[in-house]
This record gives C-alpha cells, structure tokens and sequence, in this order.
C-alpha cells in the first residue's frame, strides 16, 4: 500500500508540471480572468467585453500564447484587476499572506485561551472548598432526614 | 485569563468595532459616492476630475485633461463593443467640426477596452477629436460613469457644467441637454 501511494505520488509530482506546462484551457483561463464591466470571472459572464475577451483567449491559445503570455497581455490592456486571483509577488503577495497570517494568529490564540481555561478548570477542580459552619451542619440535617 | 488581560482584550475589541463604524461614517460622508456626476447631478459645479491618459493614436503620447485649460471640453467616455457609442459617433465629430473654432474640444475616453478595437473604431468613424484609452477604467470611478456611453461638459474655467448626459447624446431624450451642455461649456447664454 504504501509502495502504491508513494509510486503515486512520484507519478502526480512528474506529470503535474507536464501537464501545467502543456497549452492553456480555455475554460481555465475564463475562471481565472475577470470581466472589467461586471467584475464576475469571464465564464459567469456573457456581456459584450467578456464576450470579446473570450474570443481574444481563443484566439491566442490557438496562436500558441501560453496561459502567463495571455493573462500579462490582458493585464496590460485592462489593468492588474482583470485577474481573479492578485499574484504572488510584490505588494500583491499581502492578499495571500495576510489571511495566512490572521489564520496562524487565530490558532495561536484558541490554543492560548484553550490552555489558560484548561489550567483555570484544573484549578478549580482540585481546590478544596470550605463551607459555612453553619450551612454545613444544616446540609447534613437536611441529608440525615433524607435518608430516614 | 487574568481580569486584567480580558479588560484588555475587550477593550481592543470595542476599539475595533468603532474603528470600523467611524471608517463607515467616514465613507458614507465624505466618500467619493458617484464622483463628480453626484456633485453634478445635486447642482453643483465641481472642478472636472483631472487625468493623464495615454493617446489612443499615439503609442507614446500623454494627454492630460489640464492640456486643454482654457477649451470648452466635451469628455465621452465610450468603448468599441458599445452599441450607442457607434450610434453617436458621428453627432460627436460634428460637434467638434462645428465648435473647433470657437475653441470647443470634444476629448473622447475610450475605457474597459482593448486598444487594437478602440482603433478600429476611430478609423472607421472618421473621428479626428483627441481619444485617449483608459483600459483599466480608472477614471470612471472619480466621474461617477456608470455605463457606455457617458457624455460631461468642462467649460473655460475647468468646472463640470450642464447634466451629464447618460446615453447617445444623438437620442431624443438627451438632444436638448447635449445642446444646452455645449452651449454651458463654450460660456454662451442658455
């Protein structure tokens, strides 16, 4: 089994970058490109920019433009929002790492509130507690005439 | 928790939820809202968004909306897939024939397009008024344009004038403004 897993892996991690390094698809590349007037992805769209643009993807794939030559050359028509994901690098990066970052801040405090309640509960658990004399005779008057 | 961590840990919070309402009063008070059509359309006259654009017709070439100080300005803003855009070309042209002399300019903004279409579109209605191409769109939001084609009046001073004119301005309904618009921007008795 574990022969299986790992000859699959070896096998995704050969032919995964074959395959991104093969031609672009169209329908990949209208899910990764906005439209500039309705601001859905082009594949949601079917207003006359969007419909234009597809042709334009077509027309280059079929050209041979990779899928980073189509997207720059739309991103020097229509500006870095025309993709739907910002790239990762520059002040762009921020949009992928700052989620991350908020995401790693949120496990760390779970996990400090987690300890200091688990601690505070423990605590808790173990301290002997005293009662009132008074209250404490009258809870086993009360005890002893309830077992009678 | 301490209490004096919880009394900070509530205090940041608090903290941050009237830092977001005061940025939402913010925005709703001083925000950009519908840009310079808004000022327009409450009565007000205010100084036209300035930008400096790339020529549609010269690959190199700057133009900017202060170039023209002095002009009575006609700015549309159009793109080659829009259908009334095709409809007014001609009226716009022969605005700019008609006024050039008296020292109108029509400025038209190609927006949300692709370059090579824009071109094609120029040469085949004949236009010889300045375009300049904003394929990002990044002016419409400071003009408050909403769609394809919008049409603005810059008089002598820089000041937005008149309505702006949503549509062809060759329809019926947007004639009489188109006219009084020109009339605004080149300083003549409405």
């Amino acid at each position: 089994m574990i022969r299986f897993l790992a000859a699959a892996f070896v096998t995704l991690a050969l032919v995964g970058p074959a395959a991104a390094a093969g031609p672009p698809v169209q329908a990949d590349l209208e899910a990764e490109i906005v439209c500039p007037t309705c601001k859905t992805t082009l594949d949601q769209s079917s207003s006359p920019i969007a419909t234009r643009m597809k042709d334009y993807i077509r027309v280059h794939i079929a050209a041979g433009d990779s899928a980073a030559e189509i997207k720059a050359q739309l991103v020097e028509q229509f500006g870095p929002a025309v993709l739907a994901e910002p790239p990762k690098r520059g002040f762009d990066l921020l949009a992928w790492l700052l989620p991350l970052g908020a995401l790693a801040v949120g496990v760390v405090v779970v996990a400090v509130l987690a300890w200091t309640w688990s601690r505070r509960r423990d605590g808790d658990g173990t301290a002997e507690r005293t009662l009132d004399p008074d209250l404490e005779r009258r809870v086993d008057e009360e005890l002893a005439r309830f077992d009678d | 928790m301490t209490g004096r961590a919880k009394t900070v840990g509530q205090g940041i919070a608090i903290a941050a939820v009237i830092g977001l309402l005061a940025l939402l009063v913010w925005k709703l008070a001083f925000g950009d809202g519908q840009g310079a059509a808004g000022s327009l359309a409450k009565g007000e006259n205010p100084v036209a968004p300035a930008f400096t654009l790339s020529r549609l017709d010269a690959a190199d070439g700057k133009l900017s909306l202060s170039d023209l100080k002095g002009k009575a300005v006609v700015v549309n803003f159009w793109a080659s897939w829009c259908i009334p855009c095709k409809d007014e070309a001609p009226a716009l042209q022969k605005t700019y024939e008609q006024y050039g002399k008296q020292g109108l300019v029509v400025l038209g903004v190609d927006a949300q397009d692709f370059r090579q279409d824009a071109k094609r579109f120029v040469k085949r209605f004949g236009i010889t008024y300045p375009v300049v191409y904003d394929g990002s769109g990044s002016t419409l939001g400071k003009w408050g344009v909403t769609g394809f084609p919008e049409t603005f009046f810059v008089d002598r001073n820089g000041r937005l004038v008149g309505q702006r004119i949503q549509g062809g301005i060759d329809t019926e309904r947007n004639r009489k403004a188109y006219d009084e618009g020109v009339r605004l921007a080149l300083g003549e008795p409405t």
